[in-house]
């Protein structure tokens, strides 16, 4: 019992810790995609030569993260069966067509066209290219929608039966794809993919305005990027606010878990605890600073309706309580800075000086990851607040577990982890490394209006004003 | 109704899987034959010349093993725990082979790295997938609904034997790739290769062939029967065609016919096991029919698999009319 025990706890590592190097990639890749045929597009409506060079330069960097996304995927792919079998015997019949469904329509779409778009252009002319660039960005997209539909129907699982053998049996379709959390988990999550991306853009484009390389192209991203994160983080909130009303009604245990509020508020006012030291044994939250009645207002929009308490859940079904709180605290606080870093750059811009203030340029690079960490923070609320559920409400975890041996677990699980670091750990500095060199002789000649310099003459650090052509307009 | 729709599934997860082995085995025979070619140059060609098409090979992975949890979700739910070391093992050769397209243009100092992760990952991969093969051949214990044999069960030499002829026989493919997609003394050496790796291939499927009877006399029992002994005794009499005419497409520079013939290689041999297969998805445990699932998951994915399967097609026979004819090593990619 012990080792199965054992087993389980693995298991659920070796998940954990697969997918949260999975997710990174496809938050990233879902927004580069779409910014590459945006910046696709423009290039060819206005025939601006930095356009070109900003798709060239970012699309050698998703091809990086690509690859990756795509070899951490398939992995995904096969845990189902290697460590939960049991999960996959009776969710199959449901989860399994909506993964089938994203193989087919999405995964086939973007490797099909993966190629034309990387190494086409020369072969099929612009119109076609462009055309892949937007089918690889649609593939991204429908990926998205199809795992997030499987997911959220694991959350808030509806529309089935179960038969002799165990087995949940679809019954209906679209309320199995529709089912409740799946809108808003779906919209939040690509939202939040176009913000990590926005945000890496933007990061990228700051760090090149402070070194002062290819003023052009940074100061266009960085316009780019910062748009895209005053409109979107706003959203973001918006969403998240949604999403967790949602919650509230279907797996209330989550929010009571991430709001830290042990005891029942029959008359309501319950407080809004912004930090404290949750203490699940003995039921309490240590040292809380809290705001009085605003968790209340937020969740039911009421200061006096009555809000229920983990006293209200049997222990054994309660979540880890102590992860949730802080990974949704972290989750918030860094939606709340994107905000501010949005706020304020459309104030700097509408003041003209958005590639100029290095303020703004230090704290844009400073927000660089603090998509992929929001993303983390955000999934790991949601997975740990459905515990001890996989299939919510009706299969445990501890059922889903394939006949597994620990060793043979443990044995894959530091296999992955250090496969991971040393693979995917090249990766990233191959990324980081492709962002930081901006080759910059085309630009400018285009500057200079001049003749081509001799290539390997690197511009002085221009100090002039080359940015004004790419703001303000 | 619902056993119907079953065998037109079993059809197309057969049909996925055979997809997946012969394009995704050209190029991990590329990797395979990495050891061969050791200049830059010429790797960089044999790279270029499976760039633009390696993932959408590798998606026919992710439709035979998810598309097995949608609709035989039993013997998902059997199959991948019975084989959780090899599976692994060819996930992570996957992962180095996958990263290596990418990664071997982003460094010089580590190049000899991710050439190495890029052939030593294809050819894991490779035998990992041939030990499955073996394993599954062997036969797996089910016990309610689930895998009830060790965790090494898997090891055997007959599994090992399978392993290292489909290490062979991606091999060929790769050669016979390279030999279609690239020119001079590159074109030249894959040729040399090509004809060694037939010979090969051809005493690993005869010893297959030989072996299989002695592992499980029921699988002698089903080549004899009454439909299938036709497919007995024409199979052996195609694939000694098939290699006549990889042997005489070497020869005489019909640099085509090589390849395709020793896809038809793979066709055949894959066509071979499922007729020994059949009725049974694992063998002995599991039949096409008891391990389906429910009426309604069939179904569902049936509509779409119809419709999408043939598009997928188009396009990717569009893609590769797009990068079409022979690679050189001036026409990079990267
Ligand atoms: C389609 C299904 C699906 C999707 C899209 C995700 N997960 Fe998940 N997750 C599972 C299906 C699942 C699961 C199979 O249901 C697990 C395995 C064991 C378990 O407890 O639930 C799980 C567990 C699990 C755990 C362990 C929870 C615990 O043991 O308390 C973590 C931390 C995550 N996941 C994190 C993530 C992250 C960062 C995701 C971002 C993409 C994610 N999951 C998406
Ligand atoms: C357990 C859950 C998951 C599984 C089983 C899974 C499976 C996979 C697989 C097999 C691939 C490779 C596809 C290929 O060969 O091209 C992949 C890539 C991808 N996945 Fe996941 N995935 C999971 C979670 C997610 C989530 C949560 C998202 C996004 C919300 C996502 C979005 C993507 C995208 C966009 C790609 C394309 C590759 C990339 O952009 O990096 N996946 N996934
Ligand atoms: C500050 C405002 C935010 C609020 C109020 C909020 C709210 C929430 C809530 C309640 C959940 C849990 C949903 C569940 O129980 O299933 C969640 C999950 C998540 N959040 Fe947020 N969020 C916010 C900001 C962000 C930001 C800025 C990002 C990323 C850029 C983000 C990314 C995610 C992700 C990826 C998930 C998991 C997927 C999902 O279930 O949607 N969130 N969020």
């Amino acid at each position: 019992m012990l080792e199965h025990l054992d087993a389980l706890l693995l298991a659920r590592l070796q998940f954990a810790f697969t997918i949260a190097f999975h997710i990174v990639l496809p938050a990233f890749t879902i927004g580069l995609a779409s910014y590459l045929f945006v910046l696709n597009t423009l290039w060819l409506i206005t025939k601006r030569q930095v356009y070109e060079e900003l798709f060239d330069f970012w699309k050698t960097i998703f091809a990086v993260a690509f690859a990756m996304g795509v070899v951490s995927g398939i992995v995904m792919s096969y845990q189902f069966g290697t460590n939960w079998s049991r999960f996959a015997d009776k969710a199959g019949p449901v989860i399994g067509p909506l993964m089938g469904y994203e193989v087919l329509t999405a995964f086939f779409l973007e490797a099909g066209f993966l190629g034309v778009m990387l190494f086409g252009l020369k072969r099929v002319g612009h119109g076609l290219h462009l055309f892949a660039t937007g089918m690889v960005a649609v593939g991204t997209l429908l990926s998205a929608t199809w795992i997030i539909a499987a997911n959220s129907w694991m959350q808030t699982p509806q529309g089935f039966g179960t038969n002799a053998a165990g087995q949940f049996v679809p019954l209906d379709w679209w309320a199995i794809i529709f089912n409740p959390s799946f809108p808003y988990r779906l919209v939040h999550m690509v939202l939040a993919a176009y913000l990590t991306t926005a945000l890496v853009v933007g990061a990228c484009g700051a760090w090149h305005l402070l070194k002062g390389t290819a003023l052009r192209r940074s100061a266009t991203m960085f316009t780019m990027a910062m748009g895209m994160v005053a409109v979107v983080a706003p959203l973001q909130i918006v969403a998240g606010d949604f999403h967790g009303l949602n919650t509230l009604e279907h797996q209330p245990a989550k929010i009571m878990a991430m709001e830290g509020h042990f005891e029942s508020h029959p008359e309501g006012r319950a407080p809004l605890i912004l930090f404290g030291l949750p203490d699940q044994q003995n039921k309490r939250v240590d040292y809380a600073i809290s705001i009085p009645g605003l968790s209340n207002l937020i969740l039911t929009h009421s200061w006096t309706k009555p809000l229920a308490g983990l006293d209200t859940i049997p222990d054994e079904l309660e979540p880890p309580v102590v992860v949730i709180f802080w990974s949704f605290r972290v989750m918030v606080a860094l939606g709340m800075a994107m905000l501010l870093l949005g706020l304020w750059s459309a104030v700097t811009w509408w003041r003209g000086r958005l590639t100029t203030d290095r303020w703004l340029h230090r704290a844009a690079v400073a927000m660089g990851p603090a998509g992929f960490l929001a993303v983390l923070a955000g999934w790991i609320t949601t997975e740990v607040g459905r515990q001890p559920y996989t299939v919510y409400g009706h299969l445990l975890t501890a059922d889903s577990l394939s006949p597994v041996a620990a060793p043979a677990v443990a044995a894959s699980l530091t296999a992955f982890v250090v496969v991971y670091f040393f693979v995917f750990g090249a990766g990233i500095f191959y990324i980081l490394r492709l962002m930081a060199r901006m080759p910059a002789e085309a630009e400018e000649a285009e500057l200079d209006k001049g003749p081509v310099r001799t290539a390997g003459i690197t511009p002085g650090p221009a100090q002039g004003n080359p940015q004004g052509g790419s703001h303000g307009h | 109704m619902g056993i119907d729709l079953a065998f037109i599934w079993a059809f197309l997860i057969a049909f996925a899987v055979l997809a997946y082995v012969v394009m995704d085995g050209f190029d991990l025979g590329i990797g395979i034959l990495f050891p061969f070619f050791r200049e830059k140059r010429d790797r960089d060609t044999m790279m270029n010349t499976v760039a633009p098409v390696w993932d959408g090979n590798e998606t026919w992975l992710v439709l035979g093993g998810g598309g097995l949890m949608a609709v035989f979700p039993l013997a998902y739910a059997v199959v991948l725990p019975a084989l959780y070391i090899p599976l692994t093992a060819m996930l992570l050769g996957l992962i180095f082979r996958g990263v290596a397209f990418e990664f071997r243009w982003r460094t010089e100092r580590w190049l000899p790295v991710w050439d190495w992760g890029f052939s030593i990952g294809s050819t894991v991969a490779a035998f990992s997938q041939g030990i499955a093969l073996g394993a599954l051949i062997e036969g797996i214990q089910v016990a309610d609904r689930a895998y009830a044999g060790g965790w090494w069960n898997w090891l055997t030499p007959f599994s090992v034997a399978t392993g290292v002829s489909l290490v062979i026989g991606y091999g060929l493919l790769g050669a016979t790739w390279l030999v279609f997609k690239t020119t001079d003394d590159l074109a030249d050496r894959a040729r040399h290769i090509a004809r060694r790796a037939t010979y090969l291939t051809l005493l690993g499927m005869g010893v297959f062939s030989l072996w299989t009877p002695l592992i499980g006399p029921h699988y002698l029992g089903r080549w004899l029967s009454f439909p299938a002994v036709i497919f007995s005794i024409l199979v052996p009499l195609l694939v000694l065609v098939c290699v006549a005419v990889i042997i005489s497409g070497l020869n005489s520079q019909k640099d085509l016919h090589p390849f395709l013939a020793s896809l038809g290689l793979f066709a055949l041999g894959f066509a071979g096991i499922g007729i020994s297969f059949y009725p049974y998805i694992v063998p002995p445990s599991l039949t096409i029919a008891e391990a389906a699932a429910p009426h309604a998951s069939l179904a569902f994915l049936l509509v779409g698999a119809l419709v999408l399967i043939p598009i997928i097609l188009a396009y990717t026979a569009y893609a590769y009319w797009v990068f079409r004819g022979k690679v050189r090593p001036e026409d990079g990619y990267h």
